[in-house]
């Protein structure tokens, strides 16, 4: 690189020259364009966030019917919007360790039963008012409340006490809670005034941006809240939300470059978007996964000879390339993958192997057809994922009999009622709370109906445990439990796919959820 | 009193009674849909004493007639209620996507009924020849292929890569009348070539129809033009069908541009309602079938009325 393209370059990154004429003199210095927005780009990274301009993102999930009420909070737009205008008390970082942002630290009693966060001083409100402990303590009553309706409410159960001492709010839980931190880090506890139950619509939080403009389903408009405690985050003066359901729409919209940043990408076309001029599509490897569900009290799944020899029956690589397209990675059994704090890398790789899987299905001693049911609904693929799932069953002599459902009522008639379905999960922030969701005997939605007294009695007790150490035996311990005698067949683990233009930067992956774990906004900066 | 007079209150009464029998349809269906309201807005944390209060603030625990009239009460006062969603006012909601939505048909309409019935009379004056054909051939075409994907060719082409106008129509209330009309020139232009084919071969039709008469062979003979005769002599005598057709297309243009408005991202009307549908958030799906069934019956009175009105033979009953 000669000296003046370097010139330039720093220039450009700097915002002392416009882009537009970098890439032209570029261009007149022989350099490619395409070269030469890859060199911007690497210099406007190194230059650090720049201050100004405005971002306008595209989402799919936003409805007519959204509300402001953070405990409402259900699709990806309210969820973008939630993290512009409020702030959590904890965030999830991307390495998957806890970044402090209204408590300030915290610690926990040895039985991990008490927990003290001490509230961050100074911080205001878009109204003026200065953030106090009680405010904290009000908004988490306020979701621990049946009437609030709250998203959140599932965690807050477990939470039997919420008391202000000094600069502190302390949590008392009804049994041992090594967690806490990260329950509290949800999308829907952003902190209030009064804890919302003055007007839990109002909006007015502490984040970097206060709203400007309303229309639930259609746009939202903020713009930058200048008595912001943290210079890290809000960057842009103003951040306008777009609702395009249509993921056509939104892509046309990034390429028209009438919005800079959109989510959801789908994977068939992550790659021909990925090569339009200017694009780039992130994938973040996160923790919600495509599963084939069986019920291991229900005939013939009560055998497990049977579920292992399904097990073996998938061919993983083939569906996460078919599917997802490459754009997600190999499951093993287990809810849990590298995304997941305390994960446990060492337990083996199930593999696609039609001659164990033959074994087992002869030691099992079913015949006949196994009816797998399967609709559009259950995951994006659904319907050709179960194809190739009879396929690579075929091969190991194991007839399967795809019954495609309807998608309305799939969720009341199939899931968790039929003894072998399609399905999806989400994920959770953290180990415990996956299985407490789903793996547990007496959870609601055991949809594998996986009952096992020895892994109950582990769950509880890694519940409770402060030493990581042991606390990773213990979750290693359940994923094998899971893996080898659970109901789950889990061949992929689906990317998070947005993607953004050359007109905005600093985009870092984050395993949690879409749009950087919802700090796309307040992260990012404008390149241009 | 004037016949005429006579005749437009009896069609206007009419109407409001059509209405009336709407308004009782649309309560009863939403009142059949599986599951009330209060268990839609609670969902999985219904308790029974949750679902009574509820049911009780919402007036619920009411007999299914009192709650009729006591809505349609409200509503004629302008009344709406509010969004259980949401908790906002729905008069305050609709009436901003119902201007957005009026905008938008106006623009299609604008562009759609003139153009369709130069078509028409154009297709007639070459019956048979190759602008006729091509007239019909393009005009089908478009009304075959379905309305999203002529979205998506028009946004590839006008958008993506000429950059003409915006792929994504989102209009608010800071922006001037141009910068709208710039907004919409995508969703107008599909929407026009979606009901540009019913219009215009309609019209095709009707004066093919009255091309037949004895006194278009007199106006030949007189040796007026061909397009003259057809414009002049012809077209007045074919309006009533024409323009039945044509408030139906535009009736459409208000109610059933769904699929345009989500391809578009445009706020109009028919989002509002299928994102309350799917949340069963009754009193606004409520609202919204009484709106578009005014909308459809308003535009077949209107048909009407001009079809009298453009008929001498209605306008002067002997």
């Amino acid at each position: 690189m000669n000296d003046e393209i370097r010139y330039m370059l720093d220039r450009a990154a700097r915002g002392k020259m416009p882009r537009r004429a970098f890439l032209g003199r570029a261009a007149a210095l022989g350099v490619a364009s395409t070269a030469a927005t890859g060199l911007l780009t690497r210099a406007v990274h190194a230059q650090g966030p720049r201050q100004g301009g405005s971002l306008v993102v595209g989402m799919q999930g936003g409805e007519s019917t959204n509300s402001l009420d953070p405990a409402l909070a259900a699709s990806q737009v309210p969820f973008l919007y939630g993290y512009c205008a409020g702030e959590t008390l904890v965030n999830i970082a991307p390495d998957g360790s806890l970044l402090p942002k209204l408590a300030e630290e915290w610690d926990a009693s040895a039985n991990a039963q008490t927990w003290r966060f001490k509230i961050r001083r100074g911080v205001q409100f878009h109204n003026g008012q200065t953030l106090t402990p009680e405010d904290v303590a009000q908004t988490l009553r306020r979701h621990s409340d049946e009437n609030s309706q709250s998203g959140a409410l599932g965690i807050m159960r477990g939470i039997s006490s919420i008391a202000v001492d000094g600069d502190h709010v302390v949590l008392e839980t009804a049994t041992p809670n090594a967690d806490l931190p990260y329950l509290l880090a949800d999308y829907h506890l952003l902190i209030q005034p009064n804890g919302g139950f003055d007007d839990p619509t109002s909006g007015i939080m502490t984040g970097p941006y206060k709203w400007a403009e309303n229309e639930p389903g259609v746009r939202h408009v903020l713009e930058k809240f200048d008595g912001h405690w943290d210079s890290g985050v809000g960057h842009f003066n103003s951040i306008e939300i777009l609702v395009i359901n249509d993921a056509t729409a939104r892509n046309s919209a990034l390429q028209s470059g009438q919005v800079q940043l959109i989510n959801r990408v789908e994977p068939r076309v992550a790659g021909l978007l990925s090569r339009a001029p200017g694009v780039s599509v992130e994938s973040a490897g996160g923790r919600g996964h495509y599963v084939f569900i069986m019920r291991c009290d229900a005939a013939p799944f009560d055998n497990n000879d049977l579920r292992m020899a399904l097990k073996l029956a998938v061919n993983r690589q083939d569906m996460v390339d078919r599917i997802l397209r490459g754009y997600g990675s190999i499951g093993n059994d287990m809810p849990i993958n590298a995304a997941y704090p305390l994960f446990d890398d060492t337990i083996p790789q199930r593999e696609y192997d039609p001659d164990q899987a033959r074994f087992y299905y002869e030691r099992s001693g079913h015949s006949g057809p196994i009816d797998l049911r399967t609709s559009e609904v259950a995951f994006p693929g659904a319907i050709d994922a179960a194809q190739l799932f009879k396929e690579s069953a075929a091969a190991a002599g194991i007839d399967l009999n795809i019954i495609r459902e309807p998608g309305d009522g799939y969720w009341s008639e199939v899931w968790n009622v039929q003894p072998f379905s399609a399905s999806y999960w989400g994920g959770r922030p953290v180990q415990d709370q996956m299985y407490s969701t789903a793996y547990l005997s007496t959870a609601d939605w055991n949809d594998t109906a996986f009952r096992n007294a020895h892994f109950d009695e582990m769950l509880i007790q890694a519940r409770g445990e402060l030493d990581l150490t042991r606390r990773k035996e213990l979750y290693s311990e359940m994923g094998r439990l899971v893996r080898d005698e659970g109901g789950l067949i889990a061949p992929m683990f689906n990317d998070f796919i947005d993607a953004h233009n050359d007109q905005v930067a600093g985009w870092v992956s984050n395993p949690a959820a879409e749009m950087m774990g919802g700090q796309a906004a307040i992260m990012m900066w404008s390149a241009t | 009193m004037h016949p005429i007079l006579k005749l437009v209150i009896q069609r206007l009464a009419l109407g409001l009674l059509l209405l009336l029998a709407a308004s009782v349809l649309i309560f009863v269906g939403t009142q059949i849909l599986p599951g009330d309201v209060a268990q839609a807005v609670l969902g999985q944390n219904a308790t029974p004493e949750a679902l009574a209060n509820m049911r009780a603030s919402l007036g619920l625990d009411q007999p299914a007639y009192a709650r009729y009239f006591s809505w349609l009460f409200s509503a004629l006062h302008g009344d709406l209620g509010h969004a259980l969603s949401n908790g906002r006012d729905i008069a305050e909601s609709i009436s901003g996507r119902m201007r957005n939505t009026l905008f938008l048909a106006s623009v299609a309409a604008a562009i759609s009924v003139p153009l369709a019935i130069f078509l028409g009379l154009l297709a007639v004056r070459y019956r048979d020849r190759w602008p006729d054909r091509l007239i019909s051939a393009i005009t089908l075409a478009s009304i075959s292929l379905p309305e999203f994907l002529l979205g998506y060719v028009v946004m590839y082409f006008l958008s993506v890569k000429l950059g003409w106008f915006p792929s994504v129509s989102n209009i608010n209330s800071g922006m001037t009348f141009w910068q709208k009309l710039n907004a919409v020139a995508l969703p107008a232009t599909v929407l026009t070539l979606v009901v540009l084919a019913h219009m215009m071969r309609m019209t095709r039709a009707a004066i093919l129809n009255v091309m037949q008469s004895a006194y278009i062979e007199t106006a030949e003979l007189k040796g007026l033009r061909r397009f003259t005769i057809i414009a002049r002599h012809a077209m007045p005598n074919a309006i009533a069908p024409i323009v039945n057709v044509v408030m139906i297309n535009l009736a459409y243009l208000v109610v059933g541009v769904v699929v345009i408005e989500v391809v578009f991202v445009y706020p109009g009307m028919g989002q509002y309602l299928v994102d309350h549908v799917s949340k069963r958030d009754v009193p606004v799906v409520q609202a919204c079938g009484l709106i578009f069934a005014t909308v459809y019956i308003g535009m077949n009175l209107l048909a009407d009325l001009i079809a009298i009105l453009s008929n001498p033979r209605l306008r002067h009953p002997k």
